[in-house]
């Protein structure tokens, strides 16, 4: 077994270590971590946190890749060969999805395929016949095992909340079980545990019925669409996500100095997004994506697997993704250095003789970072869903890699079939719809507690 | 007299705490009454209660508003509506943000007659136009057309006076009229408001924080303290006789020690300005052409002798704070000589300069910006000591000199930690000064630092400044709109007008000598308050 560190892992792992640094950062600072404790006063950014960070659990949970050795017997010298396949941690624990691929379509928790086929039977009469899957027992229990996985389902979330509490407040256990009971904790422990206990237990039934039926069906050639639309977490989130960190930094060093420095500077940066802003998006976006695919296809020694590959292609999406949206936030963050440049405490600080870039670390960048915060939270669910939309048009990622934008595209076809085939897009909409809903929810208050102007 | 206004046992509240107490007053038919407090007194709030504007989150809790013999609280939405502008008018604060900029102000003016009067539309500019030479608005033919941004805030609130006039109201309410003018104009509006009142038997209802202006213009004062009415008085005997302590504080806090520091002994200068240029260059079109220039400083000369104080007074936009930028060689755009200490700073590069900023210092305005939100008070302190390399090293060492710096400036060392936002106007001007004292400084540049502070604050953050100076020796510019002031603080007096300074000398040779026009001019239309005491 090999561990394998594909490009985008390797963001993702380090934003994680980012993120941890700068929860530590604001645990330090009394006033920040006043801030982050109003947002999270209200239940709806309690609730919508934890389902990001559930989201983001799969996320991480799909990017730890491996290569696992072939078994012995096929191995004759001494080097360790790799299966060609890469693996992550959720395909290990949806391995038995992805070997229970079916012929074709079925219906969520069908026992037989969706679409009748003509056989032969011994008795040499041709019959149109509903044929049963080969995955899934025809009488399986249904509710037998619905009312064990809801059971398992209940048990681990309950244990999990109390481990939580009981890590939070170790001294004083019982007594901050019966505050978030009644719901007279400082912050809406109640609403955030009630979210977490309702995704466990939907997630353990969801994946304890999995192993005798397919849950959300099965797609064309018969995989899994449960599957899938975990898989595709990954390719939303990281979209998403890496999207901003890419163009958080450009937007920032272009802003401030657009707006200290001022003259040909400020010229050149403000005809820089003048222009790529009046450049229709999907165009450039396009544009990129195709020349890169010419590269791709013109140097397939360059990846081991396939993974790799449709990897290096959301890599570079997401790299062109970033370059094309850096504008708005440019723009605002300018202006807003503008006014902060004439404000006096920056003339106080020039009177001292402090540097230009100390005066940018110091007593600009810090007042932007309500901007860039409340930015970056909005840019994220537009993200999301820019991806189904390019994936859609047939600019996104790669056919082959997961993704919501991909099976909504497949499900076009889908929708003219009569009957219609409805899950693959329903499940696409659902896990989506969750994530941008969440998403919004949470900038929503974000904006709402960091915006100065809201609190007059 | 009939009573036009009562207000009876007014109490207001959000949730719990208690905005207004038992606010009692009533104003007379044909007289001007005056609602003064320091910011925060609930002054605005009763004014808003009257016209029934207040946001719905606050409750009245008790009382009752009387028009004639109307009750305000029993009428409906829409009859109310009718009531404001047609029998109460409001004049603001703010002339800039009260008028619409995309339309002209005489269409402003009309709208108000059209909705409230229905007139037709050649009797309308007819009114207008009589409106407009009432508040002597000059050339009002020509000024109906007129956007407000091609108006001056004088104008402005003439125009703001004129569409409150409009429907003939009974009631004006003027909520702090002229605390955003110059104090030329200021003395204009004042005279304008008088006329009106005199010409038209209205009443005014004068809501301001400036005791001068009350003298000037009140026949009655009502003194709001923290949602109560401490003091009602007829004007004159108010200001002779003030009963409450409160009161006598406020009238002793504006008065003025005329004690002139006139010793006439020669001191060696510490900054000398020699015929000190600031031309701002205006430019234009892609390739930034120098299209025209701006005088911002034309031509000053002055000098600051060692522990003295030069007062540079000067209207809004007469280049006063552009010479503190000047003198700080914060401006590329300057020429003349900066000396100081025999060291010319305008020949100095940035690292020849470090040492002399460690002897300029400022203290601002706006006690709000000021300060950068997102730090820590004594981090904001450090700052200067860390650039410049003054004080202790090692953070133990400068945590204890910030708390005796803090100490010095009459605030608590316990204060080190806190943030900005946790302190009021007056503490924060502490805090700035604290900063500039930091590095040690020979000259503090204030600009303006007593302009957004109430009175009763203003004054004790001029005897500190007046402290330090005895205690430090440092030396003063002290930059000013408020002449009233001057005689308080400075030795000498510089009074500048469009980049100029027009008269310069002793404090006391200026102020009750004064020989340019424009600085009688000032000094006449200053409110009478301080001329009168003795």
């Amino acid at each position: 077994m090999k561990l394998v560190l594909l490009w985008t892992d390797a963001l993702v792992w380090s934003l994680v270590v980012v993120l941890l640094i700068w929860a530590w950062v604001i645990l330090r600072s009394p006033q920040i971590k006043k801030t982050w404790h109003t947002i999270f006063k209200s239940s709806i950014a309690m609730a919508s946190s934890v389902v990001l960070l559930f989201y983001l659990f799969f996320t991480l949970l799909d990017s730890i890749h491996l290569r696992l050795a072939l078994p012995d017997e096929a191995q004759k010298s001494q080097t360790v060969t790799y299966e060609a396949q890469m693996v992550s941690l959720l395909d290990l624990m949806f391995a038995h999805n992805i070997q229970h691929t079916e012929r074709t379509y079925s219906a969520p928790f069908a026992t037989v395929e969706y679409t009748s086929s003509i056989v032969v039977n011994k008795e040499g009469q041709t019959k149109q016949v509903y044929l049963p899957l080969k995955y899934v027992a025809s009488d399986n229990g249904f509710w037998g095992k619905s009312l064990k996985a809801l059971a398992v389902g209940v048990c681990v979330s309950l244990l999990l909340v109390l481990f939580h509490i009981w890590w939070r407040e170790k001294r004083r256990f019982v007594e901050a079980c019966k505050e978030i009971v009644q719901g007279k904790s400082a912050l809406p422990w109640r609403t955030a545990y009630v979210t977490f206990m309702l995704l466990v237990i939907t997630f353990i039934w969801l994946y304890m019925l999995s192993y005798s039926y397919h849950v959300l069906g099965t797609d064309k050639v018969g995989g899994d669409v449960l599957y899938q639309s975990f898989k595709s977490i990954r390719t939303g989130v990281l979209i998403g996500i890496l999207t901003t960190l890419i163009m958080l930094p450009v937007a920032v060093i272009l802003g401030v100095s657009a707006g200290l420095f001022g003259g040909w500077v400020d010229d050149v940066i403000q005809y820089l997004y003048t222009t790529l802003s009046s450049i229709p998006g999907v165009l450039l976006i396009a544009a990129g994506v195709l020349s890169m695919q010419v590269m791709m296809d013109n140097h397939p020694t360059w990846f081991e697997t396939t993974l790799e590959r449709s990897d290096l292609r959301l890599l570079f999406l997401i790299i062109i993704l970033g370059i094309t949206s850096w504008t708005s936030l440019c723009r605002l963050l300018r202006a807003e250095t503008l006014k902060i440049s004439q404000m006096e405490f920056v003339t106080a600080a020039k009177a001292f003789g402090v540097g230009k870039f100390t005066i940018i670390r110091r007593h600009i960048v810090p007042n932007l970072m309500h901007i860039i915060l409340i930015s970056v939270v909005l840019d994220f669910s537009g993200l999301v869903l820019a991806e189904a939309v390019l994936s859609y048009v047939g600019v996104g990622v790669d056919p082959t890699m997961h993704s919501w934008g991909n099976m909504i595209n497949q499900a076009r076809l889908e929708m003219a079939r009569e009957p219609m085939v409805w899950w693959s897009l329903f499940s696409a909409f659902v896990f989506m719809f969750i994530l941008v809903l969440a998403a919004n929810l949470f900038s929503d208050r974000i904006q709402k507690v960091l915006d100065p102007r809201n609190n007059t | 007299m009939s009573n036009i206004l009562t207000v009876k046992n007014l109490s207001l509240s959000v949730g719990n705490e208690i905005l207004l107490d038992g606010v009692s007053f009533e104003i007379k038919h044909g007289e001007i009454f005056a609602l003064v407090g320091e910011s925060g007194s609930g002054k605005s709030l009763t004014s808003l209660a009257i016209m029934q504007l207040l946001p719905e989150a606050i409750a009245v809790t008790s009382g009752n508003i009387c028009l004639k013999k109307q009750s305000l609280f029993a009428l409906s939405e829409s009859k109310m509506q009718k009531v404001r502008g047609k029998s109460i008018a409001m004049i603001f604060q703010e002339p800039m943000s009260a008028l619409n900029p995309v339309m002209t102000v005489g269409a402003q003016v009309a709208e108000v007659l059209q909705v409230h009067l229905g007139l037709k539309k050649e009797e309308m500019k007819e009114r207008v136009l009589s409106l407009f030479k009432e508040v002597a608005l000059k050339d009002p033919e020509t000024r109906y057309h007129w956007y407000p941004h091609q108006l001056s805030g004088g104008q402005k609130q003439r125009v703001m006076i004129a569409i409150a006039l409009a429907c003939e109201p009974g009631l004006l309410i003027a909520d702090e009229p002229t605390t955003a003018l110059d104090v030329t104009i200021q003395a204009q509006v004042l005279q304008l408001l008088k006329t009106i009142c005199k010409q038209r038997e209205l009443s005014i209802l004068f809501i301001t924080h400036d005791m001068a202006v009350v003298s000037e213009m009140a026949d009655r004062v009502a003194v709001m303290k923290e949602g109560k009415i401490v003091e009602q008085a007829v004007c004159k005997d108010f200001f002779t006789h003030p009963k409450h302590p409160y009161t006598q504080r406020l009238l002793a806090d504006i008065k003025v020690k005329k004690v002139f520091h006139s010793e006439k002994k020669e001191h060696e200068p510490l900054l000398e300005v020699k015929n000190l240029k600031v031309y701002f260059p205006i430019k234009k079109g892609l390739f930034q052409r120098t299209v025209g220039i701006v005088k911002a400083v034309d031509d000053v000369s002055f000098s600051i002798g060692k522990g003295k104080t030069l007062a540079l007074v000067g209207e809004s936009g007469s280049g006063k704070s552009t010479i503190g930028k000047a003198i700080l060689s914060l401006l590329e755009e300057t020429e003349g000589m900066v000396r100081f200490e025999d060291q010319n700073l305008g020949t100095l590069n940035k690292k020849d300069l470090m040492p002399y900023r460690r002897k300029i210092q400022v203290v601002f305005q706006d006690p709000f910006s000021a300060l950068n939100p997102r730090m820590t008070i004594a981090n904001i302190i450090r700052e200067g000591m860390l650039s410049l390399g003054v004080g202790p090293k090692g953070k133990v060492a400068q945590d204890k000199y910030i708390a005796s710096l803090l100490l010095k400036v009459d605030l608590e060392a316990s204060h080190m930690h806190r943030y900005p936002h946790e302190f009021s106007g007056g503490q924060r001007q502490r805090i700035g000064i604290a900063r500039a004292l930091a590095v040690e400084p020979e000259l503090i540049i204030c600009d303006e630092p007593t302009s957004a502070l109430d009175v009763s604050v203003r004054t004790q953050v001029l005897a500190l400044l007046e402290k330090l100076q005895v205690e430090s020796g440092v030396s003063y510019l002290f930059i000013t709109h408020d002449l009233s002031i001057v005689p308080m603080i400075a030795d000498e007096v510089a009074v500048m007008k469009e980049g100029k300074i027009v008269e310069q000398g002793l404090v006391e040779d200026v102020m009750q000598d004064p020989k340019h026009p424009y600085t009688q001019r000032l000094l006449a239309s200053a409110p009478k308050l301080m001329k009168e005491i003795p």
